[in-house]
């Protein structure tokens, strides 16, 4: 009777020391995820600060660009308004696209290349780029973590008793970025 | 990444348990010569314990400030080397470090660069201007990430920890053989004034300490050297994971290996494995000097990385290493997870001659700003840098002859 009782008692610690652990394994991981949210979402603001001083420098030596530099404006403006991970990814994979369609027109003003105060805007906004994605490669792999941890058993049953839900991607929405692109000799 | 951490903590552990049992068998044989008894050998043993405790507590609280003092390393800004400390920052975010590294700038012509430090979070990354003015943007973020994977794998503190350890096995042995050169030299009678039974024992005594003496410190640099270099192949597999780009290391290695300028002037051989690049190059004498060498050789580590041609991920290195070496994996076997990173484009391009130029003149200005120097520009247009030991108020320009006014610091 008593050993009956002891070993049920032993088997329910057991549980609440396991539901204990995954709890805590689990918010590790939210918080490891959001953390490095946090770290794209400062590198975006970065980018989004860097771009008006880059559009003034240009501004004087690219006197008949005004569609490029309006198609950055509007990317800019259009990211700054995102408001959740799904939304943002395709925004700033539109602001990046816009960006770098600009760094080739650049290629064509040498004076502006040779700008002392441009090379260090342009130095600064290549290592914006790099840290977003770099950035984005840590989020993911985050985010792939933590939702292994929720879907699989059983932890998957703590993850449901306590409601974690699952995290988004940060993806390049756009499919123009994947492709290859076109190289024509003429 | 974690497993890989957890393998090489490991491999440290039992590095260093190997390493302390030489120090220890050395104390003790060393002891009971010098005494003549075997109770000497505990003393012995609790002396060579004794160095060892307080070099590590030297090296354990303030090794990395030690080594970057004596490496004459400037701590740098981001206003110094804004691209430096950016790439610096980006690999920080990839590896998803604690805190982002200090970065010092080492003024001296060779290539190099090391990183030191206890933990992530007070890591430091030192490169030399030297290969500043010589690299571009992709092969110094190859460098930087090679450096940061060894801050990620722990391998400076088992840098600092072996080395204080190889250090005590080296002091030890070193000061028994000079002691027993000129006590020898002296008066070679004095063991001997035993009884005939006691001097024989002496005898062999004496010749296992010299043995054991000579032998320690070979057997410790051999097992330090054979984990620095693996250490070094995991460190670029870490760099070509970070950065998906292996070609930018592979060429940083090259154009280190290719390096004219004389080697560095401030490494030593204990110091040798934190440097990227072997510090001491001697062309011609690759095969032999594998077992005695800190460093895989660069030629070896270049192929490896440009046969990575399917992904970055460890599992894609440790491919390219066995079809290199045909040897066995260098990355441990848990590490080699299923992920799948495709590789990226390269992304510096610019006219190469021109570039070069550049750099050296840039970094001619970096050292000099880090020095101290005043920057002056005078109205004709020449730029003049003034050092910091210049006494007078004024300067003469050199070519219109305006006289200018030295600002204040």
């Amino acid at each position: 009777m008593w050993i009956a009782l002891g070993i049920i008692g032993g088997l329910i610690l057991l549980v609440i020391f396991f539901v204990i652990g995954v709890y805590n394994a689990l918010v590790r991981l939210r918080n490891q995820v959001d953390n490095s949210w946090s770290q794209i979402d400062v590198q975006l603001k970065r980018r989004h600060d860097l771009i008006p001083n880059l559009v003034e420098t240009a501004k004087g030596y690219m006197t008949h660009e005004r569609g490029t530099f309006e198609a950055i404006t509007k990317a800019r403006a259009q990211a700054m308004g995102a408001n959740n991970v799904a939304d943002a990814s395709k925004a700033e994979g539109a602001l990046g696209e816009a960006l770098s369609k600009f760094m080739l027109v650049v290629e064509n003003y040498p004076d502006l290349k040779a700008n002392q105060n441009f090379l260090a805007l342009q130095e600064e906004l290549t290592s914006t780029e790099n840290k977003i994605s770099f950035a984005r490669q840590s989020y993911n792999d985050q985010v792939l973590g933590f939702n292994n941890k929720i879907q699989m058993f059983p932890s998957n049953v703590v993850a449901g008793m306590f409601a974690f839900t699952k995290r988004d991607f940060f993806e390049i929405e756009d499919a123009a970025q994947r492709e290859v692109p076109e190289v024509s000799f003429k | 990444m974690w497993e890989l951490i957890r393998a090489n903590k490991r491999n440290s552990i039992i590095l260093m348990a190997c390493m302390a049992f030489v120090l220890m068998v050395l104390g003790f044989v060393i002891g009971a010569f010098v005494t003549g008894a075997p109770e000497g050998g505990l003393l012995g043993l609790l002396i060579a314990t004794g160095v060892w405790l307080i070099l590590t507590l030297i090296s354990y609280s303030s090794g990395d400030q030690i080594f970057l003092a004596a490496s004459k390393a400037k701590l740098v800004t981001h206003d110094v080397h804004p691209q430096l400390f950016n790439i610096v920052e980006e690999m920080k975010i990839a590896a998803a470090l604690p805190a982002m590294p200090k970065v010092y700038i080492i003024n001296d012509p060779a290539p190099n660069a090391f990183a030191t430090g206890r933990k992530p979070e007070t890591a430091s990354v030192a490169v030399t201007a030297g290969l500043l003015a010589r690299l571009n943007r992709d092969e110094l973020q190859g460098v930087v990430a090679h450096e940061i994977s060894h801050i990620l794998n722990r391998d400076i503190l088992f840098v600092t920890l072996a080395g204080v350890m190889l250090g005590s096995i080296v002091l030890l042995s070193h000061i028994f053989l000079r002691g027993m050169f000129y006590s020898s030299m002296g008066s070679s009678r004095r063991y001997s004034s035993g009884g005939k039974g006691g001097g024989q024992a002496q005898l062999i005594m004496m010749v296992i300490a010299i043995v054991a003496a000579i032998l320690a410190p070979i057997m410790a640099y051999l097992l330090y050297y054979a984990l620095s270099r693996r250490r070094e192949y995991l460190a670029d597999a870490g760099a070509a994971r970070l950065t998906r780009y292996p070609e930018g290391l592979a060429s940083a290695l090259e154009k280190i290996a290719n390096d004219p300028a004389p080697q560095l002037q401030v490494a030593n051989k204990v110091t040798a494995p934190m440097y990227i690049a072997n510090p001491f190059k001697k062309k011609g004498q690759r095969k032999l000097s594998n077992l005695s060498s800190t460093h895989p050789p660069i030629a070896e580590r270049v192929k490896i990385l440009r046969n990575m041609t399917h992904g970055a991920a460890f599992k894609d290195y440790s491919n390219a290493y066995a079809a290199v070496t045909h040897h066995k994996s260098v990355v441990p076997a848990t590490a080699l997870t299923k992920e799948e990173i495709a590789l990226r484009e390269g992304q510096a391009r610019q006219g190469k001659q021109q570039r070069q130029k550049n750099q050296m003149r840039q970094v001619g200005d970096i050292m000099r700003k880090v020095n101290q120097f005043v920057f002056l520009t005078c109205l004709c247009g020449l730029k003049l840098k003034i050092p910091p030991n210049f006494k007078a108020n004024k300067v003469k320009c050199p070519r219109c002859s305006r006289l200018l006014d030295i600002p204040k610091k």
